[in-house]
């Protein structure tokens, strides 16, 4: 309400000014190497002489190239849903905790970032392997006689991949719980409402942008997560990031790979798009009953 | 609504409530509240008021003591099982929902199917003369707008208790007189037994029945509006409601209702004193600008104009006595009505014996 006493035409010519700078290193950095991988994926042969769709019709026509990349988006789900199943208790209770146990919680989700993926993939190994952490308690405690397979299984992916993102899913959702008016939710219980009413009517329609923005974060982020994938995923088990690797970096087909990257791009954006879509309905309908 | 459920009484029985700290936040406080009335609960801010509040809401289990609604002794009840409408200070309505869906809110919670829904929040909306707005989001409205949705919102649930948190606090002060005087209108025609929390003594003055000040947890007076301003009870009742003068001094005789006092800036005086008191105590006496007046004679006491403030319908003369206290004397502006000069020596004396109050000090 504020923001109408600035008229939006001064918005923009300053907004312009400033901007210029990241817009020039996203033009530079970004859009002109994408609009190259895009020209490189318009060739049929792997020497990029011969002008044609005929790598996106060997991509989409192949079984086995679509398999990966329906895989690959089912393990961005997973891991997303995952995530957001067990970050938004987290957040919730940041925002019901005291000063000291806010300090703890935000250390806690912060503690991954401040570690390497490599080193934080490893650990998972470590904890997941055939001689790791469970299965030697497990069998220790003699609730199994051979070793749980789960290292290099879908299940463990998705677990590793999880708790990499989680900071990525719990941030925005402090942030969008933090702005809900608490009196809101004393609002809702004064007017006859019980906790689970009020969580669905009011506190989850409005921690909405929140789970929007941690889900499109943790999905891209899993998806293209190439060393958790490779290293916890083992061979058995192919992904984009590392299908698209193997293709330009062992194979040495430029086309085929950019076409695999063009690909992968639209369909994370449909994703992305279908997320934002969603959101935005859940919060017009906020009263759907 | 008028002519309902006969509206019920509210009673706190000894409320003490300490905080996690173990700081006190109210402390054997009894109130007691008739069907249908108009409280204000007064104070400034961290006099426990708020707390009362959210105490009677149910947000707050108090330490000790009771609280009774109508017959009934709500306190393992939990707030959505209280009926208790409240309208917050800052109106608290959900952004995300319309208006219309807003007011149906606590009868959605109730079970009360979509188009029945509909129906009452139109009739409530139409009531606090919004009818038209019922498709639009809080955001859309102006505060004064917002608040009578606050307002429809709580009445719905047609609550046994009203409660409003500085319910005029952020509205400018031409809107404030409208909604006080909108609200009295509705809470007469919904005879809600309703309490006010607010600063605002004008406010409390003016909304309330009868009026309960608060001070550090304390309950300092409970009476009407009249009885607080004419009959203050306690030296904070007495300053903290309207302006009162103090000034200094020592009994030289009391009574049983009233004493004489020698004040140190000067002259004797007159004055009831809420407490009794013994000659040669130390006390405070309190008078009020409008019960001040210039004397020619050689009555009152003496001093000198320091400011004179022309406040529209009346003007206030600062007086600086001898011993060096200020002194606040308000005059009701009529057609000969003349500021005086700064410096003049003048003398002022009370319009009547009793008009101060003298409290121990």
């Amino acid at each position: 309400m504020k923001s109408a006493a600035i008229a939006p035409g001064d918005v923009t010519r300053y907004g312009l000014g400033l901007a210029a700078p990241l817009a020039l290193v996203f033009a530079v950095f970004f859009i002109a190497p994408l609009a190259q991988l895009f020209y490189l994926s318009l060739h049929n042969d792997a020497v990029a002489t011969v002008w044609g769709l005929g790598q996106y019709v060997k991509f989409l026509t192949d079984p086995f190239s679509l398999s990966v990349l329906g895989a690959t988006l089912l393990l961005g789900a997973e891991v997303t849903l995952l995530c957001l199943v067990l970050g938004y208790p987290i957040a919730w209770l940041h925002q019901r905790a005291g000063h000291w146990l806010q300090t703890v919680i935000i250390l806690i989700v912060l503690l991954p970032l401040l570690t390497s993926v490599v080193v934080r993939t490893f650990a998972w190994i470590v904890i997941l392997g055939r001689q790791g952490i469970i299965n030697s308690t497990l069998q220790s405690l003699g609730l199994i006689s051979t070793p749980l397979r789960m290292l290099y299984t879908q299940g463990g992916l998705v677990v590793a991949l999880a708790q990499v993102q989680m900071p990525l899913m719990v941030l925005p959702l402090i942030t969008a719980i933090g702005r809900i008016d608490t009196n809101l939710a004393d609002a809702s219980a004064s007017l006859g409402a019980g906790h689970w009413r009020t969580f669905f009517r009011v506190i989850l329609p409005l921690s909405m942008p929140g789970i929007i923005a941690g889900c499109t974060l943790t999905y891209a982020a899993a998806i293209t997560a190439f060393i958790t994938q490779s290293l916890v995923g083992g061979g058995q088990m192919l992904f984009m990031p590392m299908y698209l690797y193997q293709q330009a970096s062992t194979l040495q087909n430029w086309p085929f790979a950019a076409a695999i990257s063009i690909i992968f791009l639209v369909a994370v954006l449909a994703i992305v798009a279908l997320f934002s879509t969603l959101g935005r309905r859940a919060r017009i309908n906020g009263d759907a009953t | 609504m008028a002519g309902g459920a006969e509206a019920k009484s509210l009673v706190l029985d000894r409320i003490t409530h300490r905080f996690a700290g173990g700081t006190l936040a109210v402390s054997d406080i009894n109130l007691d509240v008739k069907g249908g009335e108009i409280i204000a609960l007064l104070g400034p801010s961290g006099c426990g008021k708020t707390t009362l509040l959210r105490i009677i809401a149910g947000f707050i289990g108090q330490s000790e003591g009771r609280v009774i609604i109508g017959k009934d002794v709500v306190d393992a009840l939990p707030p959505n099982r209280r009926a208790v409408g409240i309208v917050f200070q800052n109106y608290a309505l959900f952004p995300h929902l319309t208006i219309s869906e807003n007011v149906g809110y606590g009868l959605a919670a109730r079970g009360v199917d979509k188009a029945t829904r509909r129906g009452e929040a139109q009739r409530l909306l139409e009531m606090v003369q919004l009818g038209a707005l019922g498709a639009r989001l809080p955001r859309q409205l102006s505060g004064g707008q917002q608040q009578r949705v606050a307002l429809a919102r709580a009445l719905a649930i047609k609550p046994s208790i009203l409660l409003l948190d500085e319910p005029f606090a952020a509205l400018d002060k031409n809107l404030r007189l409208d909604m006080q005087i909108e609200v009295k209108r509705l809470q007469r025609m919904a005879g809600i037994t309703t309490l006010i929390v607010t600063h605002d003594q004008e406010e409390a003055l003016s909304m309330a029945d009868r009026v309960a000040v608060l001070s550090h947890g304390q309950l300092e007076q409970f009476g009407t509006p009249s009885e607080i301003y004419d009959n203050p009870q306690t030296l904070f009742v007495n300053t903290f409601v309207g302006t009162a003068n103090r000034m200094k001094g020592t009994v030289i005789a009391a009574g049983p209702t009233g004493a004489r006092v020698q004040l140190e800036a000067g002259g004797e005086i007159i004055g009831r004193a809420p407490k009794p008191l013994r000659a040669s105590d130390k006390v405070v006496v309190c008078l009020r600008p409008e019960h001040l007046h210039f004397v020619s004679d050689e009555s009152g006491f003496a001093g000198e104009i320091g400011m004179a403030l022309p406040l529209g319908a009346t003007v206030v003369h600062e007086i600086r006595m001898r011993d060096g206290q200020s002194i606040k004397i308000s005059q009701a502006r009529t057609g000969d009505t003349s500021l005086r000069d700064a410096g003049a020596t003048v003398r002022i004396a009370p319009l009547g014996p009793g008009l101060a109050t003298i409290f121990p000090e």
